[in-house]
Formats: C-alpha cells, sequence, structure tokens
C-alpha cells in the first residue's frame, strides 16, 4: 500500500474544482436543470436544495462506487434509481424534521431530486467505474458546482426580485427606494429563472471559447 | 365531464410541466434539435404519463395514504406509509416504462423503431415522477381526474417541446452572437415562451 495516493493529491482535487467551472453539471453538462430553476426564487430555498443535492449525489456516488462490481449491467438502472430514492427519503425526512418551512417551500421538488439529471448522469459516468473516495469526491463537486448556479440565479432573482437577501431588505435600508427604484416583478415570475441561466451562459462561453458551440 | 376538461385544459396551458414547473428540462434541451425525434418523445412522454399517473393514484389511495388500507382490515387505519411514495412511485415507472417499450416493440415495431433510445429514458424525465407527485400533492377525487392530468400534463410537455424544436430549426439561420449559440439561447427562447405561456394564467376554471 505504499503507493497509494494521498487523499487530496492533484488528480483529486480536479475532480472537486472542475464542476465548478469548466465543466458545471448546469451550464455546460446540461444536467440537473428540471428541480433547478424553480426553487431559485429566493437565496434560502436555493442553498437547502444545493446541500440536499450535493448530500445525494455524494452518498449515492459512494454505495454504487461499492456495490459496482455486483451490480449486473442490465438491472442497473432500477438499482441506481432504488439507491438514489433511498437517500432522497433520508433527505426529505431531515428536512421535515429540522428545516419544516423549507420543505414546505420545496413541495414536490425535494422528490423530484431521485429524477435529477446530475445524480444519474455521475452514477453512470463516475461512480460505476471508480473507487469510494473519488467517487465521493465527483458527487460532492458535482453537487456544489451545481449549487453555485443555483445560488448566483437565486442571488439576482431575490434581490432584482423582491429587494432581499434572504428575507433581509437590502434595497430599502441603503435607501435605492427613495430615489424612485421599484422591484421588477419579472424577475420573481419562473420564465426569468431560464433568461439569467441563459445569459449566465453566454457571460461563460464568452471567457471560455472552448465551450462554444456552432449551432 | 366539465370538471375532467376543466383539469385537462389547465394543465395543458395554464400549469404547463415546462413553462410553470421546469419539469423534464433535460430531455427537453438535449432532445429538441429536431421536429421530428421531438414529436417522438413527446408522443412517448404523453402516452406513459398517461399510464402512471392513474397506477400512481391507485397506489396512493389504496396502499400508501394514511388510512388507505382499511380495505384490508380496519386495524390498519392508522398506518401511514405516505414516507414511501417516492421510491414506490418510481419504481412504478421504471416498470411500467419497461412494460411500455415491450408492447410497443411487439405490436408496433415501427413506433419503436423512431422513438429508440427516447422511451427507456423516460424513466427518470422528472416530467413523469413531477405528475405522480403533483397529482398526490392536489389530491384529485376520482381516478378519471388524475388521468385527465397526467394526459393534459403530457399534451403540454409535448406542446411546449415541438414547439421550442421548431423554433430552434428556424433559428440555424439567424445571426445569434457565437458564445450565446446552442444552449444560451435555447434557454432565453423558452424563457420567452414561457412569459407567453404565462398569458393563460388568469383564466379561472
Amino acid at each position: 500500500m505504499s503507493h497509494k495516493e494521498s487523499l487530496f493529491s492533484s488528480k483529486n482535487l480536479k475532480l472537486l474544482r472542475d464542476p465548478l467551472g469548466a465543466n458545471n453539471p448546469i451550464t455546460v453538462q446540461v444536467l440537473g436543470i428540471c428541480s433547478a430553476l424553480a426553487v431559485t426564487v429566493k437565496l434560502e430555498p436555493s442553498i437547502v436544495m444545493a446541500l440536499s443535492v450535493t448530500a445525494v449525489t455524494a452518498l449515492s456516488n459512494v454505495v454504487i462506487s461499492l456495490l459496482r462490481s455486483y451490480i449486473p449491467p442490465r438491472i442497473r438502472i432500477i438499482v441506481q434509481l432504488t439507491v438514489i430514492a433511498a437517500m432522497v427519503i433520508l433527505v426529505d425526512q431531515a428536512l421535515k424534521a429540522y428545516a419544516y418551512d423549507v420543505s414546505k417551500q420545496l413541495s414536490v421538488f425535494v422528490g423530484l431530486i431521485i429524477t435529477n439529471c446530475i445524480i444519474m448522469g455521475r452514477l453512470e459516468a463516475f461512480a460505476l467505474g471508480n473507487k469510494p473516495w473519488p467517487s465521493f469526491l465527483d458527487g460532492v463537486g458535482n453537487g456544489a458546482g451545481y449549487g453555485m448556479t443555483l445560488v448566483i440565479v437565486a442571488f439576482f432573482r431575490e434581490l432584482l426580485g423582491s429587494g432581499t437577501l434572504f428575507g433581509y431588505p437590502v434595497l430599502e435600508k441603503i435607501g435605492l427606494y427613495k430615489t424612485g427604484y421599484e422591484n421588477n416583478g419579472l424577475m420573481i415570475l419562473p420564465p426569468m429563472a431560464l433568461v439569467t441561466v441563459g445569459i449566465i451562459i453566454w457571460i461563460q462561453r464568452s471567457k471560455n471559447s472552448g465551450l462554444q458551440e456552432s449551432h | 365531464m366539465e370538471n375532467l376538461i376543466n383539469i385537462f385544459v389547465k394543465s395543458v396551458f395554464i400549469d404547463n410541466m415546462i413553462f410553470a414547473y421546469f419539469l423534464g428540462m433535460c430531455s427537453y434541451l438535449a432532445v429538441s434539435k429536431t421536429v421530428k425525434t421531438s414529436m417522438g418523445l413527446g408522443i412517448a412522454v404523453i402516452f406513459v404519463l398517461g399510464i402512471t399517473v392513474p397506477v400512481d393514484y391507485v397506489l396512493e389511495n389504496y396502499v400508501l395514504k394514511e388510512g388507505a388500507l382499511v380495505w384490508l382490515s380496519p386495524s390498519l387505519a392508522d398506518v401511514d406509509l405516505g414516507f414511501l411514495s417516492f421510491i414506490m412511485f418510481i419504481a412504478i415507472i421504471a416498470s411500467m416504462v419497461q412494460l411500455v417499450e415491450m408492447i410497443v416493440e411487439k405490436f408496433s415495431p415501427a413506433l419503436y423503431a423512431s422513438l429508440g433510445i427516447f422511451l427507456p429514458l423516460i424513466a427518470v424525465n422528472c416530467a413523469i415522477l413531477g405528475g405522480s407527485l403533483f397529482m398526490q400533492e392536489r389530491q384529485y377525487n376520482t381516478i378519471a381526474e388524475a388521468t385527465s392530468f397526467g394526459l393534459g400534463s403530457g399534451l403540454g410537455w409535448f406542446l411546449a417541446i415541438v414547439g421550442i424544436a421548431a423554433i430552434r430549426e428556424k433559428l440555424r439561420y439567424s445571426n445569434v452572437p457565437v458564445p450565446l449559440r446552442g444552449l444560451g439561447i435555447t434557454f432565453i427562447i423558452t424563457g420567452l415562451m414561457g412569459i407567453a405561456f404565462m398569458s393563460f394564467m388568469g383564466i379561472k376554471l
């Protein structure tokens, strides 16, 4: 075991870092948009959602990675869904017990973590072929990359749409309303989440030309 | 009957799966490059939603809900299996998709060939599980209402994906800023379509 690589070798750190930028699950891999956008009206539920998804991705990555040599390929999708569903039930019950209000706000979207394509995608692409520790890091990294996009979108939607951050009236305190500023009610509506993500993609791709598409 | 039509119209337009709840976005973005394939996927989604929502409705009301097991024995009146609903619904959906795949393959090989890989992928389409979870949350009274909700949501999803695919086909001839091409512009157009669909919001049914 002397040649065993250290827990945080550069290869492992790359697993954590890549999903935050050049391989972001939402803006580059196009995974997990389903349950992402509807929770971004306010910062608080988005952060809870980000943490839940990170926990589920990391844990189910570890479980599938431990089971990877025992799962028959033909029924792997059902096995994966069962593991994910079990993890989501844990998260859902924990939320109901310790953060009931947020759990009500998120409504069906906690359950929809099951079909969040990030988790399935990472299980298929990574956990089935790698050891538990790298799989864990990959899960945390992708969960964090997803969470980061979620928080950026929620930050702008809450600030511009309701004039608050975490429910604290920032714009009122700095006296912006006296100058005639008004909240942009459009930002609260669901379609603006899509437009915000579209703009984030635009900014990211104009900085990183390797990601651009021809059509 | 009027009630059923109301639920149907409401789930097609007002509570549209894509524009109001963003469900099924992954396959919506990935498969909407041409009208033909997106139609195949849309039909498959209508099909699967129309089957899984009523089946999950029966499961919810006769097995999972608090007191739902009374038909077995009155002593089970305070058993609440609600926490199992995620795992049960996803199991039903995965097996239904498998079943639908086998039936279609047997009786209509042409349709099977045109749907191809999309049929199995539907198992992880959030719109399907979302349909069942919304059915659970809204507590429909009869199985007919649940069915009409399932079919309506499917049709709404179908309209959305065919619409965006048609726009993307035309978009190929437009001069979109290079970093915005592909994914970025699709997001923004979906947002604009969503705003258009919001005009249905005030309609009371």
